[in-house]
């Protein structure tokens, strides 16, 4: 058997090969290429020299840090609001009433569909003189007149917010939904045999059953709100005066459209540091849920 | 009985669904809607919801007035399938070496190809953009198509090797015993077998690949014939004034095909996402 022995070695790392090929290319050695840039002043011309750490600096002196706070604010409502109506819409799925697997195939849609296409059709719904929001809050009397969402500070950051959440929503309903059927149905029965409330049993059997589910899926959501692009980019550009530029909008815009690719890889060097630091989270968390329930991670 | 609601529960419950698949479903509403009516009355006011001079007639026109409109859609089928196709030569075999075989770094490797699900193509779109013109790529599928590749492998291979630990053993083994070659064993038994979770993969992949192109698209490409529909009804129509009832209808169109895939395959979908990982 020296042979098999010796084909063990080699073998695994020859079935990791093309995906490591294209992971390298695609995202290792541009990560690095960042980090290299993040120290010049390149931009449209290919010359360019190494500046230290000025990209840096200018990041700390300007309106970055605002930037930042910005995006941390954007992200947590977004989250708060995609866990919380995820959450009820799990519940409400679970019940065991008629219609309930039409209601299921229903939420998914726009997981499904292109996002840029979803964030078309809001655009539309958010146009203040033929919009549908707007039109039925006229209608219903709770707008007298027009309204641009798109075109004030506060309502283009929460017309984002909530364009952000549609898509998200299907995702996380889904996830808890799964998570909470997969809840032994015998601690239902005990517990309603012993006279539990439904509330009771939702607090005291499904909701910490869930939690685990609940974190995991906050900290994807987080992660995947905080890279969001095109949502924000077709409805405001990161405007109107800056209200919805976020860390990813920034960096888009001080480098694909000022060509200052420097200052540009700087701020994605910043980014990385906060995706790593959720990544940390992420498997920290992974870990502990493994230890607890071997089946369900790792 | 356990499940056995009291009249004032179900009213809660159906207002609730309502409510909430309102939110979900009335943008598909509204442009569904809007696709149906003629442009003088979408810019009435009072505001209309609906009136009575609906026509699909925006379906017909759309195509002579965006008149590349067939081929942005062939774009987006064409980067997806490709996406996909790549993505699976690259996620079956990775896939099936963390779930079967034991070696050095193994489980740093796989904690390293998931770590990449956290960065999207904004992130690295500055290193990617310098490389792709360094190498003359931009305006061409393969900048379209690489990093759509590069990410949609790390929840294909999360998904696929919760599939994979699922197989008993003894079926390689047996082949093996056999004599079989690894790689044999692999393509003859082990992807047979495992065919229902490829295909989880499969459309997972598709359904990333092509609703995810903006981005790469909107950044890599000026070469309009080679926009994928996103960014060709986004050039298009910020260009012109705004033809919003064919724009809906355009995006009617290009929505439909994935919510066909969706509907009839919604089953395995759902199965296949929640055994382990999300795309989002």
């Amino acid at each position: 058997m020296a042979h098999t022995a010796k084909q063990k070695d080699y073998f695994p790392y020859l079935l990791l090969l093309p995906a490591s090929i294209v992971m390298v290319a695609i995202v290792a050695y541009p990560l690095f290429e960042t980090f290299r840039l993040s120290f010049t002043n390149t931009s449209m011309s290919p010359n360019f020299e190494y500046v230290g750490l000025d990209n840096y600096e200018k990041l700390m002196s300007r309106r970055f840090p605002e930037v930042i706070a910005r995006t941390f604010y954007w992200m947590s409502l977004s989250v708060a609001l995609k866990m919380l109506i995820g959450t009820l819409g799990a519940v409400l799925l679970n019940a065991m009433v008629p219609g309930r697997t039409l209601f299921r195939i229903l939420v998914m849609p726009p997981w499904v569909i292109p996002i840029a296409i979803g964030v078309f059709i809001w655009g539309w719904m958010y146009n203040g003189q033929f919009g549908m929001i707007s039109g039925l809050a006229q209608r219903i009397g709770i707008l007298s007149g027009p309204f641009e969402f798109l075109a004030y500070k506060n309502s283009a950051f929460m017309a984002t917010i909530v364009t952000d959440v549609w898509i998200g929503v299907p995702m996380v309903t889904l996830y808890l939904l799964a998570s909470m059927q997969s809840i032994p149905k015998d601690l239902y029965e005990a517990a309603w045999v012993d006279g539990a409330s439904r509330s009771y049993r939702f607090r005291r059997i499904t909701l910490p059953l869930i939690f685990p589910s609940i974190a995991t899926m906050a900290l994807l959501s987080a992660i995947a709100t905080f890279n969001s692009f095109d949502i924000i980019w077709i409805l405001t550009e990161g405007g109107p005066r800056g209200a919805t530029t976020t860390m990813i909008i920034d960096t888009y815009k001080t480098a694909i459209s000022r060509f200052k690719y420097g200052e540009g890889a700087a701020r994605t060097v910043m980014i990385v540091l906060f995706l790593g630091s959720f990544t940390l989270v992420y498997f920290m968390l992974l870990t502990r849920l493994a230890r607890r329930s071997p089946h369900n991670a790792a | 009985m356990l499940h056995k609601y009291r009249w004032y529960e179900y009213v809660l419950i159906y207002f609730g669904v309502a409510v909430f698949l309102t939110f979900v479903l009335a943008p598909f509403v509204e442009a569904f809607v809007v696709s149906l009516r003629p442009l003088s009355s979408l810019f009435a006011i009072p505001y209309r919801f609906i009136t009575n001079k609906m026509s699909f007639d925006a379906y017909f026109t759309m195509w002579e007035n965006v008149p590349l409109l067939w081929r942005y859609m062939l774009n987006s089928f064409f980067i997806a399938s490709v996406v996909t196709v790549l993505g699976l030569i690259c996620i079956i075999p990775a896939a099936y070496a963390f779930a079967r075989f034991e070696f050095p770094a193994r489980n740093s490797l796989l904690g390293i190809f998931i770590a990449v699900n956290m960065f999207s193509g904004a992130v690295l779109i500055i290193p990617l953009f310098k490389l792709m013109q360094q190498y003359g790529l931009l305006n061409t599928y393969f900048a379209m198509i690489a990093p759509g590749t590069a990410f949609v492998i790390p929840t294909g291979i999360w998904l696929l090797r919760s599939y994979l630990v699922r197989i008993p053993k003894e079926l390689e083994e047996a082949a093996w015993a056999d004599g079989a070659g690894k790689i044999y064993t692999l393509v003859r038994v082990i992807i047979p077998v495992a065919l229902p979770g490829i295909v989880v993969v499969t459309i997972t992949a598709f359904i990333t690949a092509y609703a995810q192109q903006f981005i790469y698209a909107l950044t890599f490409n000026s070469v309009n014939e080679l926009n994928p529909l996103p960014v060709g009804l986004f050039q298009f129509f910020g260009r012109q004034t705004v033809v919003w009832n064919e724009l809906m209808a355009a995006s009617i169109v290009g929505i439909l095909p994935v919510l066909f895939v969706y509907v009839f395959l919604q089953r395995y979908i759902v199965a296949g996402l929640t055994a382990g990982a999300v795309k989002e």
